[in-house]
């Protein structure tokens, strides 16, 4: 027996800020839930189940958002799932919650996640003081810097790409409401002369840190069929892990986030990703991880990511559009952050995305990854439901 | 087998927490001496209030007063109270159900036994004498032998609200490295770095995790690496971190020593930040005592070459 297809019907966030001191976490759960119930015109009633996927527990010391969030997600009385891959965690939720659909065990799953970084520190969450452990490190961008640095001598790339890819972010933002920065005099020269923090990784090339929350409904066809707006319908998704350090892992390129890609595509049926697939949402918390990840993904051979980037084949007019909603590096509530990568992919496809609508968008990847680029979750959507 | 160290880690922060409309009065009506249940859609009353309806999921706002007397709907005897805990002598956790209210509060009763209590019994609220807006503004639940309710009605809308509050949170655990770790480390104290080897794809492992994480076999045998080894990658940190004694800026580079099959993490000393360089050939520098090198400097050597290290980046 087939899968059931599984559809976008509604999609909600929050306006993302650096802090929401006005609501509970539950309060900004919930706001993110009504919007996407509203999009899909459903009650609480319609929903089957709630998938939800938060960061890490210490970034907030929320150790169980499922027992304290069923209320204001209406789950009392049905099935409420947590999910819980760091950093992918937003889009291995949906995954979760779309597969719940495709395997017939539910219609219509409310899947949401959020993070309210303003009442913790993720920074200190990712130093805890372990026994016997040399303290070197300051944070994500730490970790990450070398691993551009080992991009740009493998690429040969021009150190300005990372700046061109802040920029175009930073700009997208500006067309999206729900954006947390919105950098209206931002400048390429801005962002070239701010401060190198873990060089090479410049401050204007780095994620801000946000609250926010977003949430989407998912349903089988015949949810689909009574929904008032387009919907955006799954042509694949799948998730790969692998160990944070192992001889011979390719931090540049790691071979989980290869295979998933793979997968996504061989279930879309998409032999050349380049030229099939219309615009990518991919989770670029520093700007580098642009070209890097258009490698990994298979956008562009091994070496020449930053090509795409360099001739602007990924600004919002270009030929692939990457990251339309000024993605992470605009917007980083970190718990919620993949999930927006995968409803932006919808919003993309259903024709809803406003001012920073893809023209004829028809098939877009969303992308996801986390921890120490161990966890990765993807899914391709489409305007037009699955022929298989 | 060497001893497998062990010692205690704190994880602790002070998190906060934006309280929302219900919880922001419910709490600044404890710091006023009134306790506020919410109303259910079904006509129930909750206290502790929440912001959204149990069973039909409407968000609900209607606050209303309750009793600051209740009964004891069930009860344990705590022997032993712990740091943090609302009374240092042994007391009583209690549901009470607040006369008015449909639920019940989890709260402390201070009673001179468990003797003392029982399920069914009429208790009330005993106020700290400083509030602040938080559930210890009930200092605990005491007996009470009265035949009244007592209610405490808001004269008005409570001035300055509490918006938000701080939650202290503190986990404490024993850490342990295991087997393999404690080996390495035990190593280091003799200025040597020993890793270990899988048995099956023969790849060596520094610092060793006793199992190979591609394999999935255990790891046994012990390989000394180094002392020598190679600068694969770095960046350059200009940013202080709060719990680092280190100054800006400074390297913190990828070093693969020679027979190790991954990098392992060091900053890189002796030479000007900025001549540091992909490929740079290190060694570790000891200061006494430590259990760590302090840094790696350059040992003069040529650069590797790329193609030498390029797999192991």
């Amino acid at each position: 027996m087939s899968k059931e297809p599984v559809a976008v019907t509604g999609i909600g966030q929050t306006k993302h800020v650096a802090a929401r001191r006005d609501v509970s976490i539950a309060g900004l759960v919930r706001e993110a839930a009504r919007r996407a119930l509203d999009d899909a015109e459903l009650s609480w009633a319609d929903i089957d189940a709630v998938v939800i996927g938060k960061a890490p527990d210490f970034f907030e010391g929320v150790m169980m958002p499922e027992l304290y969030l069923a209320d204001a997600l209406g789950a009392v009385g049905k099935p409420m799932l947590r999910v819980h891959t760091a950093g992918s965690v937003g889009g291995s939720t949906a995954l979760v919650a779309a597969n719940l659909i495709a395997a017939r065990v539910h219609g219509t799953v409310l899947t949401l996640a959020f993070e309210k970084q303003s009442e913790s520190n993720a920074m200190w969450g990712l130093s805890l003081p372990i026994p016997f452990q040399q303290p070197l490190l300051a944070g994500a961008g730490g970790f990450f810097a070398p691993h551009v640095r080992a991009y740009m001598r493998r690429t040969g790339a021009p150190d300005t790409v990372g700046s061109l890819v802040a920029y175009k972010d930073r700009r997208n933002a500006l067309k999206n409401p729900y954006a947390h920065l919105h950098e209206h005099d931002i400048t390429l020269e801005k962002v070239q002369a701010s401060p190198m923090l873990w060089d090479p990784i410049r401050y204007s090339e780095t994620c801000p840190s946000s609250d926010g929350a977003c949430a989407m409904v998912l349903t089988d066809r015949a949810g689909a069929a009574r929904a008032p707006r387009p919907p955006a319908w799954m042509l694949g998704g799948a998730m790969r892990s692998e160990p944070t350090l192992f001889a011979g892992k390719d931090f540049v390129s790691p071979q989980a986030g290869k295979d998933c890609a793979a997968d996504v595509y061989r279930q879309a049926g998409i032999a050349d990703p380049r030229r099939e697939i219309d615009a990518a949402e991919i989770y670029v918390p520093f700007s580098w991880y642009e070209p890097m990840w258009l490698e990994n993904l298979g956008f562009a051979d091994e070496g020449e990511g930053w090509k795409l980037t360099e001739s602007g084949v990924t600004e919002l007019d270009g030929d692939l559009p990457v990251n339309m909603s000024g993605g992470v590096l605009s917007t980083n509530p970190i718990g919620a952050s993949g999930m927006i990568r995968f409803a932006e992919a919808a919003l993309q496809v259903r024709g809803q995305a406003g001012e920073h609508q893809v023209e004829g968008a028809r098939r877009v990847l969303g992308h996801a990854y986390g921890g120490g680029s161990q966890f990765f979750s993807m899914w391709l959507v489409g305007s037009e439901p699955p022929t298989s | 087998m060497p001893e497998v160290l062990k010692a205690p880690l704190a994880v602790e922060f002070p998190f906060t927490r934006s309280l929302g409309p219900v919880q922001s009065a419910f709490l600044t009506g404890l710091r006023e001496r009134v306790v506020l249940g919410v109303k259910t859609v079904d006509g129930r009353t909750l206290v502790p209030p929440v912001e959204y309806d149990p069973v039909t999921a409407e968000e609900i706002r209607d606050l209303v007063p309750v009793a600051t007397t209740g009964t004891v709907t069930t009860w344990a005897w705590n022997h032993e109270p712990r740091r943090g805990q609302p009374l240092d002598t042994p007391f009583a956790w209690v549901l009470v159900r607040l006369d008015g209210a449909d639920t019940a509060l989890l709260h402390a009763l201070d009673a001179p036994g468990p003797d003392a209590v029982h399920t069914g019994m009429r208790v009330r609220v005993r106020w700290a004498e400083e509030r602040s807006g938080a559930i210890t503004d009930i200092a605990c639940f005491e007996p009470y032998d009265g035949d009244d309710t007592e209610v405490t009605v808001p004269a008005g809308e409570f001035e300055n609200p509490v918006t938000g509050i701080v939650a202290e949170a503190r986990l404490d655990y024993t850490y342990s490295p295991g087997r393999a770790q404690s080996a390495y480390i035990h190593a280091l104290a003799d200025r040597r770095t020993v890793g270990e080897r899988c048995p099956s794809c023969r790849k060596v492992y520094v610092p060793p995790r006793g199992a190979c994480p591609t394999c999935g076999v255990a790891t046994a045998e012990q390989v000394e690496v180094g002392p020598r080894g190679t600068v694969t990658t770095f960046c350059i940190v200009n940013i202080k971190a709060k719990n680092l004694d280190i100054e800006v800026p400074y390297v913190y580079a990828h070093i693969a020593l020679d027979g190790a099959d991954l990098a392992l993490h060091g900053r890189i000393g002796g030479i000007p930040y900025d001549q540091v360089r992909m490929g740079l050939r290190v060694e570790a520098v000891w200061t006494e005592g430590a259990r760590y090198p302090d840094h790696y400097r350059p040992t003069g050597e040529p650069d590797a070459e790329y193609d030498a290290y390029k797999e192991l980046l």
